[in-house]
């Protein structure tokens, strides 16, 4: 008989499944549930990005495009990052990849060396910390603190650094506390990297939904871009999450270097979402604002919401996560989120699937209607009256 | 203004705090905006979008094409003034064509909706004939689609 366990990479049995996932199990099973867990936008793309992609399909757009993608799609992404953004990249700087789930994977894994240490900011997205344990490198976890609003300081970054030190992932703005870094904040990080030779990972798929200040990229700080290789994606900004869709923008030789590993282990990304994708960047601007408004409504909601309930809660300023303090009650953060949904049949995710020093948290997703987070939050509101 | 409209258009129990955040407005300036609206009557009114037919109540939507005698200047205008008081109709509308009005028309039954025609409509002065088309099934009006999945897709959380 084979152990198949014996015979698959030490490496990867060691990694935990995803926190976020061995609650969703849970709740699989469970019928009418309210939930705030989801990840995604609730918005259906818009309607003029489905139609292109069809007219793509009417029009025989079946075969693989290039590697690093449709190049009409690579112009649209540097006009695109000028316009929002005032970034300055060239197609020959843009690889288009399968989500920015991939972009992530390529970055990391075409930038570390086995031994190599990935200085990872967390509460953060789930994949940055196995994805550099199967590179071979060695995480080095920063915990940014509430009292910080769970921003990465300079000073934090520092005492990380060691000359093992070969990347810093920057997943700003943060899934799941809402945390954005703002000018002045990534030219004190950027200080601190300046004169090492430390790349960046700028994790920018929600650059889109920051609420009454603009996204700021590291890349635009003097003497970053150089050292920035920035993921990003359709996911979010378009509620393209289906479509697996983004791309990395970063100095050439290293994108013709991960261009390869691309080449190798994707080949290239679905044509025809790419096909989308030029629509969208062409013709969503209104769609990316309009969403962005909806959200914001909901956000100034359940922040209110929750502070009502008499739950301590950061106001978030990015993405369409809410990270309120749970730890008042005598519960840990698992135990508050099993028994919110066991008793009143609502869930939310533990902090502790994003990272330990999520102990305490929960994550809290706002994409959904108005009306379904009022009934969630008058749940919560019944179970915490209970704890009280 | 023109994006206030729209969201209103869009969903009316927006709150004056909402359509403030949502157009980085203060709150008065909304209220006033839409005070200053509807005393121009450029907003009309706010109502709900009922589908009727999920409900136990029985109505039939009909529209109707009108032709009149040709009509020098206010004269469209005058027959519509005819036309419209009447509570079964529910849009009139001046139309280019082969036709002079549409009126739209919610009756209880078929028989109902004829009756009105053959009686109150075709009888108005200058009505030289009309023809009648009963709507089978909404699929969307004001952009609303009726049937749309009101169950989440999203089959996964992500991770
Ligand atoms: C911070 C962050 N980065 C990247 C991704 C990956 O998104 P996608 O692969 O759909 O582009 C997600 C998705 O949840 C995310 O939250």
């Amino acid at each position: 008989m084979i152990d198949h366990e014996l015979m698959l990479s030490d490496t990867l049995k060691y990694i935990k499944p995803s926190g976020i996932r061995k609650f969703f199990d849970l709740l699989a099973d469970m019928g009418d549930v309210t939930a705030l867990t989801v990840g995604q936008p609730d918005f259906v793309t818009p309607w003029h990005i489905r139609e292109a992609a069809i007219q793509s399909l009417e029009r025989g757009h079946t075969y693989y495009t290039s590697n690093s993608g449709l190049p009409e799609l690579r112009a649209e992404i540097c006009s695109y990052m000028k316009r929002r953004f005032d970034l300055d990249y060239t197609p020959g700087e843009a690889l288009i990849t399968v989500g920015g789930s991939e972009a992530i994977d390529v970055a990391v894994r075409s930038l570390v060396n086995p031994g190599d240490e990935v200085i990872i900011p967390m509460p953060s997205f789930v994949c940055y910390e196995p994805i550099a344990r199967m590179a071979g490198a060695v995480p080095v976890i920063i915990n940014t603190k509430a009292e910080n609003g769970f921003k990465l300081t300079a000073n934090e970054l520092r005492a990380a650094i060691t000359p093992k030190t070969k990347l810093l992932v920057l997943p700003f703005p943060n899934n799941p506390t809402g945390a954005i870094l703002e000018r002045e904040e990534l030219q004190a990080i950027a200080e601190v990297l300046r004169g090492t030779n430390i790349a960046i990972l700028s994790d920018e798929i929600y650059a889109e939904l920051t609420y009454g200040k603009r996204h700021v990229s590291i890349a635009s700080i003097e003497g970053m871009r150089e050292r920035t290789i920035i993921a990003s994606g359709f996911s979010k900004a378009y509620a393209m999450t289906g479509w697996r869709l983004g791309y990395l923008l970063g100095p050439a030789p290293w994108i013709k270097q991960m261009t390869k590993l691309h080449q190798y282990a994707i080949m290239c990304a679905p044509t025809v979402s790419q096909f989308a994708a030029v629509e969208a960047l062409k013709n969503g601007d209104d769609d990316i604002a309009g969403m962005a408004a909806e959200y914001n409504r909901r956000r100034v909601f359940i922040t209110e919401g929750l502070r009502e309930i008499g739950i301590e809660v950061m106001e978030p300023q990015g993405a369409f996560y809410i990270y309120p303090y749970i730890g008042g009650f005598g519960l840990s953060s698992e135990e508050f989120c099993q028994r919110l949904l066991m008793e009143e049949k609502c869930a939310i995710v533990p902090g502790t699937a994003f990272g330990e020093c999520g102990e305490g948290y929960a994550r809290i997703s706002y994409a959904y209607s108005v009306r379904h987070i009022e009934e969630a939050l008058e749940k919560i509101k019944r179970f915490v009256d209970k704890l009280k | 203004m023109e994006k206030l409209l729209h969201l209103l258009e869009n969903d009316a129990t927006l709150t004056h705090k909402e359509l403030a955040l949502m157009l980085s407005k203060e709150e008065g300036d909304i209220k006033s905006m839409i005070r200053q609206l509807e005393k121009d009557g450029v907003i009309l009114g706010y109502k709900a979008i009922v589908d009727w037919d999920k409900t136990e109540k029985e109505t039939v939507t009909a529209l109707i094409e009108v032709k009149v005698m040709p009509q020098r200047d206010d004269g469209f205008d005058k027959i519509a003034e005819k036309i419209q008081n009447y509570p079964e109709i529910k849009g009139l509308y001046l139309m280019s064509g082969g036709f002079d009005f549409t009126v739209l028309i919610e009756g209880k039954t078929m028989k109902e909706v004829a009756y009105f025609v053959a009686r109150k409509l075709a009888p108005i002065e200058f009505v030289t004939a009309t023809a009648t088309h009963f709507v089978l099934k909404t699929y969307k009006y004001n952009g609303v689609i009726y049937n749309s999945p009101k169950k989440d897709l999203r089959e996964s959380d992500g991770i």
